[in-house]
């Protein structure tokens, strides 16, 4: 799928410190997203990732930032909960952003989205009725449906269970390839799987960890899949 | 059915008691008439009580319509507009400790004996509940979602009408339903002070003239219009507004 005109022409960089309440989240961080492909953030809990996640969404309320930030124009963004609007049903919270913005929501292009998450025939039920690796997907419908060069993904898949995680990987790997993508995860595996670049916070900067060449989504079980998430699994326990 | 059933069962069980309390104390008839003669009254004034009933009924139903109406753009205002919500909030709370029996006289002396002193003291009654009940509902939305419709670029108009809104229709909902209750006082309240027409009226004019039993008559219809009323609102609530749980 293509996002033509709003393509990333040039690379999406975050340098600089960011506290909240005068109490330092993180200092001199320098962050690159490389155009058209995966970056995959990890580090331990309360290190900032979703604070960097949320500055480039321009979320970041009382969040101070002093420093330089590309801004991307305009994001999506996916997070651990999905979201859903439990007043409407599947098809209007895949359209839920044109009528956010008063446009005309395009009902065949949502209906086009949800076949390709493997939903087409949920379109008229409301969330209450799926599970929750559908609801996932329906919020992965939502995501496509904006169509955006750049987007940001926090911990999308960490409520679901191994299989569906899986599934879901390898499903928004496919559908989100040539985009910009930023994806905050605990799971080694998951950033071995799907990183083209893999970097670990830590409170005194970024480690960039050599992440596989092969093509995304990988198998689970290739060899330099295991081999990138036994290095992972050693950096992430080394004390800082 | 079993709240429907139950019903039945407690409006026995409260006849009977009456009944009991007539026999053991033999208590005079204008001071407290057994229930049959209550039930007979109002089949014998059947004309007398529905055309006071309409005229009260019609006090409540406006007054709820334009409390609700007024309650729910107050609490989207004050939501909007931080400003407003800080100088407003302070006055609605200390206004909750003027007695509202006490406004009764003067909206009679500014309005008249008419529908509309009655109209403005229900409407005065539910306000409050259904403002603040809608207001807090209002401000516990999830922030994660307003954050989502921030970054796909709704203006606040959009997340207030798309987002904010539709969430706290159940609280919109929890305060029309007291509302539903709340509303005949006010108009009753109203009618005591000063009126030519209602059931409190109606409930005045037999005190006064030892007509006990058309009292007690006239109150019954109130109670029981009052609990179709709150059963009436409480089912278009479920059907509308209100989310089911889990959701
Ligand atoms: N509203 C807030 N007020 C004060 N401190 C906050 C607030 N929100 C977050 N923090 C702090 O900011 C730090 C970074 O939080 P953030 O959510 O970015 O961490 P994270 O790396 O995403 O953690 P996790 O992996 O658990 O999701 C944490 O130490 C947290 O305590
Ligand atoms: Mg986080």
């Amino acid at each position: 799928m293509g996002h033509g005109a709003k393509s990333v022409n040039q690379p999406q960089r975050m340098t600089g410190s960011a506290a909240i309440d005068g109490t330092a989240i993180f200092s001199q961080l320098d962050l690159t997203l490389t155009p058209d492909s995966w970056t995959c953030l990890l580090g331990a809990s309360g290190v900032g990732k979703s604070t960097v996640l949320r500055l480039f969404a321009g979320l970041a309320e009382g969040v101070t930032f002093t420093g330089d930030l590309s801004v991307p124009g305009r994001v999506a963004m996916m997070a651990q909960q999905d979201l859903l609007l439990p007043w409407l049903n599947v098809l209007d919270n895949v359209l839920v952003g044109a009528r956010l913005r008063g446009d005309r929501p395009d009902k065949g292009r949502a209906r086009d989205r949800l076949a390709q998450v493997g939903l087409a025939d949920h379109a008229d039920k409301f969330p209450s009725a799926l599970s929750g690796g559908q609801r996932q997907r329906v919020a992965l419908a939502r995501t496509l449906m904006e169509d955006r060069a750049v987007v940001l993904l926090d911990e999308p898949f960490s409520a679901l269970d191994a299989l569906t995680r899986a599934q879901m990987q390898e499903l928004t790997a496919e559908l989100l390839s040539g985009h910009t993508v930023l994806l905050v995860t605990h799971d080694p595996n998951e950033a071995a799987r799907l990183g083209q670049t893999i970097l670990i916070m830590t409170p005194s900067g970024l480690v960039n960890v050599t992440a596989p060449t092969t093509p995304i989504p990988r198998e689970i079980s290739a060899p330099d899949v295991l081999r990138a998430q036994t290095d992972l699994f050693d950096q992430l326990r080394r004390p800082t | 059915m079993t709240g429907w059933r139950a019903g039945i069962a407690a409006t026995c069980l409260v006849l009977a008691l009456w009944q009991v309390v007539i026999w053991s104390t033999g208590v005079a008839r204008f001071i407290l008439p057994p229930p049959a003669l209550a039930v007979q009254t109002i089949w014998e004034s059947r004309a007398l009580l529905a055309e006071h009933a309409v005229i009260t009924m019609a006090e409540v139903l406006i007054g709820l319509a334009l409390g609700a109406a007024l309650g729910f753009i107050s609490a989207i205002s004050l939501v909007a507009w931080p400003t407003a919500r800080a100088l407003v909030r302070p006055i609605l709370v200390f206004s909750q400790a003027v007695p509202v029996f006490a406004l009764a006289p003067l909206l009679t002396l500014w309005l008249g004996f008419g529908l509309w002193s009655k109209i403005t003291m229900a409407l005065i009654i539910i306000y409050f509940p259904v403002t603040s009940s809608f207001f807090d509902a209002l401000m516990r939305t999830n922030r994660d979602w307003i954050g989502l419709a921030k970054v796909m670029g709704a203006s606040p108009a959009r997340i207030m009408w798309h987002i904010r809104v539709p969430a706290a229709l159940p609280g919109f909902a929890s305060g029309l339903r007291l509302a539903a209750v709340y509303a005949p006082i006010g108009a009753i309240i109203g009618e005591w002070v000063g009126a030519s027409k209602g059931l409190g009226y109606l409930m005045l004019l037999a005190n006064g003239r030892a007509k006990t039993d058309l009292m007690f008559a006239a109150l019954i219809v109130l109670a029981v219009l009052t609990i179709l009323l709150h059963t009436a609102v409480n089912k278009v609530c479920e059907k509308t507004l209100d989310r089911p749980e889990g959701s």
